[in-house]
């Protein structure tokens, strides 16, 4: 119903934004690409809350008594674990999608914050390396500037299968953000519209994959911790089978994951939410004795301390950023709020990362708005946030009397809603209740 | 020559001797009954000769090394390889020298599908016949096939050249039959030469990317 004149009723099942959507496709005859990540609502993280120490529980002081937040990632095999001051690391993204200085500027916001930063698809680039303490490479099924030598000179290698934002699709860099270092990294012509793949070129299901990770452990003197990466579907089973393969660390990324492009009816209708998915994995690595052996970092949708102090308490031992990242870099600033709506969005709702026009200077290939970004203040503004997220986190563990924040358990939440509830496994919030627990 | 016996030796051990060879050292590697993932990660200009069929990855990321397999070859030969020399005298399963950006890969007998998938620089030579996708997405260097092709030679190829002897079943996506001229006679007679396969120039013909599908296109959505 419209606030003017009350006789006009919206459709629920034509709002105005499908009916736009419905035009556009009608005009243009292609879908729609965009990045970001699903926008639609659904239960998550705030749907949760924690039950503070009382009577049955003491808690520990803030400011004083301890609650340590360091992190090993990958001591299942390798010879050289991942050591990180705090529980938060950066997710893959490729330079390609983002500028060259916002690369630099995550390199140097997660090593003065002290953990994990990770490359994306088009290979490693030196600014970012030169920048990061801790460097993730990503073993992506395109391989663009896939080479030993990089292999060897990142911390750790993420084997990608997919990501939250589109599990089971690959990726297409549009021909406007092929500049000529990109195109040359990526060995293709530049201006061109390049496909990522879909899966990876040489091998095709979990056996393959232990023979893959033997590969590369091989080509890196058993030194480097391999992540296995997913998008949140069939979760207890693709975590299984990774672990079966032989991976250190299970990345498993929920649909609120973000992109730099994809079809916008593969964000927001592929994959399912980052809460159901944190227990799955959990659940699954529980049940082969992995749980704490294995590492669970969890991505998609990651904002605030309690989201991260959630995801903990559900099992996982990291979590990943990436378009709070972005954020905090700068992206969606009020600063460029007349360049936004120059080019048909505003600041808080602009997601054309593929266009290559970010007013932000983030996700562009065009050297006068990559210029707008500071990579030494980027990464300032990071560093800060990571923190802001780790005293969070903190506070809510001491909260519950908990003197390392792997300490949180399920038992330290209840649910919101019955959805929440049910996906999460912890009770509905004043009753012992989880729906779909002990054939209820 | 250093010799290694599988049958003694394990993988990593293998690996780890010949990763840390000096230039011009000669290994010989036995007794491999069909292990994955032996001689990877190769850095310098050694010589190795693997007697016996190879699992998956043989040669896998090869820099500088010549390795000579004399046997038949798994899944992901020479994946990667960005330069160097491999040489299988047998037959190749799928994947053969998938993404690899540099080097020589020659196979004397046949390669099974998807070899050169999304290639990016490396030459390929197949002495016998090559199966379906073979091809797909390539980047860049040179496919040589000295037999027949199958099914969706070069679908969605980029930059690569494909030379073809004999028969290709069928053309992938946006992949044509090109003129052969002088250059890539040139270019073709060194390759044949260096992989040393006796046959006549005139008696290839060339295949590449007609560029249709290099950006997106909705009329063209038909093609996919």
């Amino acid at each position: 119903m419209s606030k003017d004149n009350p006789t006009l009723i919206e459709s629920s099942t034509f709002p105005r934004h499908v009916i736009a959507e419905i035009q556009r496709a009608a005009k243009t005859g292609i879908y729609d690409i965009r990045g970001f990540g699903a926008k639609r609502d659904i239960p998550t993280f705030d749907d949760l809350v924690f039950l503070g120490a009382s009577t049955s529980r003491y808690p520990l002081e803030g400011y004083r008594e301890k609650c340590t937040t360091e992190v090993v990632l990958g001591n299942r095999f390798a010879k050289n674990p991942i050591h990180l001051k705090t529980p938060v690391t950066i997710a893959g993204m490729s330079f390609g999608s983002l500028s060259a200085q916002a690369k630099e500027s995550l390199g140097r916001g997660a090593t003065l914050a002290g953990t994990s930063t990770t490359t994306g698809d088009g290979g490693m680039t030196p600014e970012e390396r030169g920048h990061s303490k801790t460097l993730v490479y990503q073993y992506l099924p395109s391989r663009y500037g896939m080479n030993p030598d990089d292999l060897r000179r990142a911390d750790a290698i993420e084997i990608v299968l997919g990501q939250g934002a589109k599990p089971g699709g690959g990726g297409m860099l549009l021909g406007q953000k092929i500049s000529p270092r990109v195109a040359e990294m990526r060995n293709l012509p530049e201006g061109i519209d390049q496909r990522s793949a879909c899966r990876h070129p040489d091998w095709t299901g979990p056996d393959d994959l232990e023979i893959k990770i033997q590969e590369l452990r091989e080509i890196t003197n058993w030194e480097k911790p391999i992540y296995v990466k997913v998008g949140a579907t069939r979760v207890f089973y693709d975590v299984t089978l990774a672990v079966k393969a032989g991976a250190d660390v299970v990345v498993v990324d929920g649909m609120q994951g973000g992109t730099a492009a994809t079809q916008d009816v593969f964000i927001e209708h592929v994959g399912i939410p980052t809460l159901p998915a944190v227990r799955m994995a959990v659940e699954a690595l529980q049940e082969m004795d992995m749980h704490r052996k294995v590492q669970l970092i969890v991505s998609g949708g990651i904002r605030s301390g309690a989201d991260v102090a959630k995801a903990l308490a559900l099992g996982a031992d990291a979590v990943s950023i990436g378009t709070a990242a972005l954020i905090a870099l700068g992206d969606q600033s009020p600063e460029f709020d007349d360049e936004y709506k120059a080019i048909g969005s505003a600041a808080g709702f602009w997601d054309d990362y593929q266009a290559g026009n970010d007013p932000a200077g983030i996700t562009t290939q065009d050297p006068e708005l990559a210029k707008r970004l500071d990579p030494i203040l980027g990464g300032r503004r990071l560093a800060n946030y990571i923190n802001v997220l780790t005293l969070e986190l903190q506070t809510l563990a001491r909260a519950c009397g908990k003197s390392h924040v792997h300490n949180l358990e399920p038992e330290d939440m209840v649910a919101l809603t019955m959805e929440a509830a049910a996906m999460a496994g912890v009770p509905l919030a004043g009753t012992s209740w989880i729906p779909g627990k002990n054939g209820m | 020559m250093t010799a290694i016996n599988l049958n003694e030796s394990s993988v990593r051990e293998l690996n780890e001797k010949l990763q840390s060879g000096s230039s011009g050292d000669q290994f010989s590697v036995n007794n491999t009954v069909g292990k994955h993932a032996l001689s990877v990660g190769l850095t310098s200009e050694i010589n190795v000769e693997i007697n016996g069929h190879v699992g998956y990855y043989c040669a896998g990321m090869n820099q500088q090394a010549n390795i000579v397999i004399n046997g038949n070859a798994g899944p992901g030969l020479a994946e990667n390889m960005m330069s160097g020399e491999v040489r299988v005298t047998g037959n190749a399963s799928q994947y053969a020298a998938a993404t690899a950006h540099g080097g020589l890969l020659v196979i004397e007998g046949d390669a099974s599908s998807r070899c050169g998938i999304s290639m990016k620089g490396v030459n390929i030579v197949v002495g016998g016949n090559i199966g379906h996708m073979s091809a797909f997405m390539a980047q860049s260097g040179c496919l040589v096939v000295c037999g027949d092709a199958g099914d969706a030679l070069g679908d969605s190829v980029y930059e690569a050249k494909i030379y073809v002897r004999g028969e290709v079943k069928s053309l992938g996506t946006d992949c044509i039959e090109k003129e052969m001229r002088d250059e890539h006679k040139k270019e073709l007679k060194e390759l044949l030469k260096q992989s040393n396969m006796n046959h006549k120039v005139e008696d290839f013909r060339r295949y590449g990317s007609a560029r249709k599908l290099y950006n997106f296109d909705i009329d063209q959505v038909d093609e996919y």
